[in-house]
C-alpha cells in the first residue's frame, strides 16, 4: 500500500533521514520506536508529505506522492493523521471538526459531477451532503461514547477526549491508512489508556496503521511489525515477539534495556 | 446673558434655522461611509497581503507576489494619508481622465491605506495561531487556502479584534483630512456652520463631542463582538 524508496530528508545542513526503504502492506500495524531525535516523527511526516522529502519516492496506492506535481490533498484524504497535540480546530465544535473535511470533499465532488452533467439526478444538494456527514459524525461519536459532546468546543474536552475525537475525525474520511505521531505523549497518564483502547479497536477492525510511540506495551500487543530507528536509519525490524525477546543490534539492546 | 450662552444660542440658531443640521448629517454620513468602507476594503486587502506574506516561499510566484506586497505596504505606510489623497485626486485620476466624486476617492484611498496597516496586524494574527491548526487541516486533505479561510483566519481575526477596533477608530478620526479633496465630512460640516455664523467655539466643541461619542460606541461594539467570538474559549 505504501512503498518508501530511498527516502532522504535534510533540514538545511542537517540530514535527518538516510536512505529509508520500507514497504507497508494493507492491514499491517507498523510501530516505529527509537530514541528522540532518531527521525521517527520526520519519517512519519514524510509519509503524507507534511514534510517534503529531500529525495526519494513515497508510492501510495501506486502514485508517487513525493512528486511535487501530484495533487497531494487528494491522497492525504486517504491517509489519516493523528498528532501528539491533537490539532483539533479550536474555532469549530466537535461535530463540525468531524464533518468539515467530508462535507468539503463531497461538495467538490458534486460540483464536478454537475459540471459534467448539469441534469444529473444523483447529485446531492448541500443540505443532503451535510445531513449525511452529520449522521456519520454522530455514528462515530457514539462509537467513542462522546455523542453528548457533539456541540462542545475542543477547549472543553479533556486531553483523552480530544485525541479520541481527533482519531474519529481522521476516520470520517474513510482513510486507507492512519498515521499516528506519538498520540499519547501529550496526555495525562490516566488518559493514555482510553486512547490506546480505541487504537486497539481500530487495529482489530483491520485498519492499516503506522504508529510512532513510546508505548512498548502497545507495540508488543498490537504491532504486526516493529521498527527501530536511530540516527535517521532503520536499524532493525521484525515481528514484535522477536524484536523484544531477541534483539540483534547493540543499539537496540541498549534502548530496550532503558525503556522496558 | 453671558458671552458663552450667547455663542450657544447663535450655534443653535445656525444649526436648526439655517439648516446646519442637514450639513452635519451629511458630513456624519460621509465620515461613517468612508471609515466603514475603508475598514472593509482594508480587511480584504490586508488579509490577502497577510496570506501572501505567510505563504511558503520556495516557488517563484509567491516570491514575486511578496515583493509586490512589500512595495505596497512600504508606500502606504511611508506616505501621509493626505499625500495619498492628493496624489489620487489631483494626479492619478486626472491622468487617467476620470472624474470620480471626492467621497468615493476618499473611501478607496482609506481602504488602500488601512489595507497596508491591517496586513501587518493580520500577519501577526495569523502567526499567533498554533501551526498545528494548519497541519490539522492539511493532514486531512484540505488545501492551504481552504484551511486558511475556514480555520486559521477566523482564529486570527478573533485574536486581533481589539487591534482592528483601534484601526477603525483611527480611520474615523483620520477622515477629517478628506476636506483636502473637497469631500464633506463631519469636520467640514461644523467648519461651515462656524464660518457662516462667524462663531467657531461652540461648533468645534460639539464636533469634538460627536467624535468622542462615535469612538465610545465603536469600542462598546468591539467588546460585544469579542464576547460573542470567544464562545469557543469557554472553560479555558
Amino acid at each position: 500500500m505504501i512503498e518508501v524508496v530511498n527516502l532522504n530528508k535534510s533540514f538545511g545542513e542537517i540530514d535527518v533521514l538516510h536512505d529509508i526503504n520500507i514497504k507497508i502492506n494493507k492491514g499491517e500495524k507498523v510501530v516505529v520506536v527509537g530514541p528522540s531525535g532518531s527521525g521517527k516523527s520526520t519519517f512519519l511526516r514524510c509519509l503524507n508529505c507534511m514534510e517534503d522529502p529531500t529525495s526519494g519516492s513515497i508510492i501510495f496506492n501506486g502514485v508517487d506522492i513525493a512528486d511535487m506535481k501530484v495533487d497531494i490533498n487528494i491522497h492525504r484524504q486517504k491517509m489519516g493523521m493523528v498528532f501528539q497535540h491533537f490539532n483539533l480546530f479550536n474555532n469549530k465544535t466537535v461535530i463540525e471538526n468531524i464533518m468539515l473535511a467530508p462535507v468539503y470533499v463531497e461538495k467538490k465532488r458534486m460540483k464536478k459531477l454537475r459540471r459534467k452533467n448539469p441534469n444529473n439526478e444523483v447529485v446531492k444538494s448541500v443540505k443532503e451532503i451535510k445531513a449525511d456527514a452529520k449522521a456519520q459524525a454522530i455514528e462515530l461519536l457514539k462509537r467513542i461514547g462522546l455523542e453528548d459532546k457533539a456541540d462542545a468546543y475542543p477547549s472543553q474536552l479533556s486531553g483523552g477526549q480530544k485525541q479520541r475525537v481527533a482519531i474519529v475525525r481522521a476516520l470520517a474520511m474513510n482513510p486507507d491508512v492512519i498515521l499516528f505521531d506519538e498520540p499519547t505523549s501529550a496526555l495525562d497518564p490516566e488518559m493514555v489508556g482510553e486512547v490506546l483502547e480505541l487504537m486497539k479497536e481500530l487495529a482489530d477492525s483491520g485498519m492499516t496503521m503506522v504508529v510512532v510511540t513510546h508505548e512498548m506495551g502497545f507495540a508488543r500487543e498490537v504491532g504486526t511489525r516493529v521498527i527501530f530507528m536511530d540516527e535517521g536509519r532503520i536499524i532493525e525490524e521484525g515481528n514484535p515477539k522477536d524484536f523484544f525477546a531477541n534483539p540483534q543490534n547493540e543499539r537496540l539492546k541498549e534502548f530496550l534495556s532503558k525503556v522496558l | 446673558m453671558s458671552d458663552f450662552e450667547r455663542k450657544i444660542d447663535r450655534f443653535i440658531e445656525f444649526f436648526i434655522e439655517y439648516d446646519g443640521y442637514k450639513t452635519v448629517i451629511e458630513g456624519l454620513q460621509n465620515t461613517l461611509k468612508i471609515a466603514i468602507c475603508g475598514l472593509l476594503i482594508g480587511i480584504v486587502i490586508g488579509t490577502l497581503i497577510a496570506i501572501v506574506r505567510v505563504l511558503p516561499k520556495y516557488k517563484l510566484l509567491p516570491r514575486v507576489l511578496n515583493g509586490i506586497c512589500s512595495f505596497y505596504v512600504a508606500f502606504f505606510r511611508g506616505t501621509p494619508m493626505v499625500v495619498q489623497l492628493l496624489l489620487s485626486y489631483y494626479v492619478a485620476l486626472p491622468l487617467m481622465g476620470l472624474n470620480v466624486p471626492s467621497v468615493t476617492v476618499a473611501l478607496v484611498v482609506f481602504g488602500l491605506n488601512s489595507g497596508a496597516y491591517i496586513s501587518e496586524i493580520m500577519r501577526g494574527g495569523i502567526q499567533s495561531v498554533d501551526p498545528g491548526q494548519m497541519e490539522g487541516g492539511r493532514a486531512i486533505g484540505l488545501s492551504f487556502g481552504t484551511t486558511m479561510i475556514k480555520i486559521v483566519i477566523p482564529q486570527a481575526i478573533k485574536n486581533i479584534l481589539p487591534t482592528l477596533g483601534n484601526e477603525f477608530i483611527t480611520l474615523i478620526k483620520e477622515t477629517s483630512v478628506v476636506s483636502f479633496v473637497g469631500a464633506l465630512d463631519l469636520y467640514v460640516a461644523f467648519n461651515r456652520i462656524g464660518s457662516n455664523s462667524y462663531e467657531f467655539m461652540v461648533p468645534y466643541l460639539v464636533m469634538a463631542l460627536i467624535y468622542i461619542v462615535l469612538v465610545l460606541i465603536i469600542s462598546g461594539l468591539v467588546k460585544l463582538m469579542e464576547r460573542s467570538l470567544s464562545k469557543s474559549d469557554r472553560g479555558r
